[in-house]
């Protein structure tokens, strides 16, 4: 074979192998997608909203579990979201080049990617030791933890966006840094900044680990902060895991469910990204 | 023209005092946190370091009827689940990653590109559930019987490949987590890519070298440290992955030479444990697992930070 024969098979081989590498991942996103419709659609019904999760061997519903599941990513996001706000205010306006700054940039984005399971294991160390049980709130706390990285990096990044020109108008028409923020900033970068709202809900609502020994499991109704709380991953976990048909039809239908409400809120994120794109490319 | 009241620019400055004191604060509390972490986590764990001391990490015995506890096991199952992980996402993910910059119709990138992302925003005990009823049962009957008996003339080999089919193991497990960090690495070396300046490509091409030269002689080595960084950044994923994990591992304590033995990972021992555990020293055996899996991911993490930092720097000067 020559040579140019040869670097054009490399060439075709590898470029072959990467579409192949492609068409592996995106298979793997459809499989995952296809068994949850599927065994999802099954198990769903209308008890699965209007019933408790129910004892062994019987049927029922997970109407405490999504209950539990959206106060807690509530007060997950309405915990974490303020901090991780203004914290990407003051990295963005107050500190930009700060060593303080700097090394805030740096751990942030090391919590971003820390594992769940040891964020759990804080708030367990914190709260549930401290208080002496486990409860709806250190759960919250936990998902609050998670949030602040998401909400902090976006925030950021939206801010730095916003044209300085924009700034300086304020700014030479007297007013302080505050109101600068308060009323141009986050105005010009509000849908930027609901993105990684809508991104931080994303990523706490199917969070499984740091609940498991926070907030823990109820199998009633209780909308008691202060104790053990039902949520929709643990109860998957735990129904998955256990030998009644039952219990397993609610996990995929509750799985279903969870993957279809990340996904969606995952997919306006990006809707809304792009459509302040359209309006700041009109605008200008 | 208004009169500026000195009454009103003193309270403007009182409030802009507040403000910067929050934004502050809530910037030093970042900080905190992860203060916050290796103390608690020291605490929690100091009981068991202290009664076992180093041998904590190098025993393998885990029995909580005579309390006496050992990490090697599910540091032994983190690294080789994770191991097998980026085996087989690092050259997935930069085909995918290659794909995505170089070959991809532009009308097709950003569905695609989505899609990948998509994936990432799946939550782990999805690839869980998955793995154990879809995964775990196909591996079971089509792969690793074929595993085994092919695996066998091969000496060295045939150890990594031994006993029962089960389906559930360390191999599988290695398997959904490969799935889970595909993404990851698969949007960072995306992204890393994309950093290279087009003049520097279309200098290859301008010489005449094919597609592939140009990646492999001109991407890469300038990116190179964000492909590292983002290789390492899927690797602390991979390391501290929980629930996809715990539904697939078996959740074995014991290190068996076998991929498809059951086994066990620092993540899913506390996952499965934790809840359970009776006893201050079980706990504390536990807590002390998790710190083990702190320090390991703070630096896998710190130091793929650092690189996808560096990279990041020099684009821009």
């Amino acid at each position: 074979m020559n040579r140019r024969a040869f670097r054009k098979g490399k060439n075709g081989a590898f470029l072959a192998l990467s579409l192949i590498a492609t068409l592996a991942g995106l298979a793997c996103l459809a499989a995952i997608l296809w068994t949850l419709i599927s065994h999802g659609l099954s198990g769903m019904s209308l008890r699965v909203f209007t019933e408790m999760t129910p004892p062994p061997g019987s049927e029922g519903g997970l109407l405490n579990a999504l209950y539990g599941s959206a106060m807690m990513t509530l007060l997950g996001i309405l915990i974490g979201s303020p901090i991780g706000v203004l914290a990407g205010t003051y990295l963005s306006e107050y500190g930009r080049d700060s060593r303080l700054s700097t090394v805030v940039r740096f751990i942030n984005d090391v919590l971003l990617s820390a594992p769940s399971i040891i964020i759990g294991l804080f708030v367990y160390e914190i709260v549930v030791v401290t208080l002496g049980h486990f409860s709806a709130i250190a759960g919250a706390l936990a998902l609050a933890v998670l949030a602040i990285p998401v909400t902090l990096r976006t925030t950021e990044d939206m801010l730095n966006l916003v044209p300085p020109g924009m700034k300086d108008a304020s700014a030479a028409l007297g007013a302080y840094p505050w109101r600068t923020v308060v009323s141009v900033l986050y105005p010009a970068a509000r849908s930027g900044i609901v993105t990684g709202l809508l991104l931080a809900i994303a990523r706490i609502s199917g969070e499984t680990a740091p609940l498991l020994f926070t907030a823990l499991n109820n199998q009633f109704w209780s909308t008691n902060l202060n104790a053990p709380m039902a949520n929709l991953p643990v109860v998957i976990f735990q129904f998955a895991l256990s030998p009644y048909k039952e219990w397993q039809d609610l996990a995929w239908a509750g799985a279903l469910i969870i993957t279809a409400s990340i996904l969606i809120l995952s997919i306006s994120a990006r809707v809304v990204l792009a459509l302040m794109q359209v309006e700041r490319g009109s605008g200008q | 023209m208004a009169i500026i009241d000195p009454r009103h620019a003193a309270k403007q400055l009182v409030y802009e005092r507040i403000f910067r004191t929050a934004t502050l604060s809530a910037a030093v509390l970042v900080l905190l946190i992860l203060g916050g972490v290796a103390i608690s986590l020291l605490r929690g764990a100091w009981p068991a370091l202290h009664h076992f001391g180093f041998a904590f990490v190098t025993r393998e015995i885990w029995n909580p009827v005579t309390d006496e506890f050992g990490a090697l096991a599910p540091i032994y199952g983190t690294v080789v689940t994770s191991l097998i992980a980026m085996l087989i996402a690092v050259p997935t993910g930069f085909g995918v990653a290659l794909f995505l910059t170089e070959l991809c119709p532009p009308l097709l990138k950003r569905p695609i590109g989505v899609a990948v992302e998509l994936l990432a925003a799946v939550p782990s005990i999805i690839f869980g559930i998955w793995g154990l009823f879809v995964l775990a049962p196909v591996l079971q009957r089509h792969v690793q019987p074929w595993l085994i008996e092919h695996a066998q003339p091969i000496p060295g080999i045939d150890k990594l490949f031994m006993g029962p089919p089960y389906g559930i193991g360390v191999l599988t497990a290695g398997i959904v987590l490969a799935i889970m960090v595909l993404p990851f690495i698969a949007a960072t070396m995306r992204d890393v890519f994309d950093t290279v300046p087009a003049m520097l490509k279309e200098s290859g091409y301008g010489l005449g070298a094919t597609t592939w030269e140009v990646i492999w002689h001109v991407v890469v080595p300038y990116s190179r440290v964000g492909v590292v960084g983002g290789i390492m950044l899927g690797l602390g994923r991979a390391l501290g992955e929980t629930m996809a994990v715990t539904f697939v591992i078996g959740n074995a304590h014991r290190i068996s030479s076998s991929l498809l033995a059951p086994g066990t990972t620092i993540s899913s021992s506390i996952a499965n444990e934790f809840t359970e555990a009776v006893g201050a020293l079980y706990t504390s055996s536990l807590i002390a697992l998790g710190l083990l899996l702190f320090i390991i991911t703070f630096t896998v993490i710190a130091l793929a930070q650092a690189m996808l930092r560096r990279l990041e720097q020099r684009v821009a000067a």
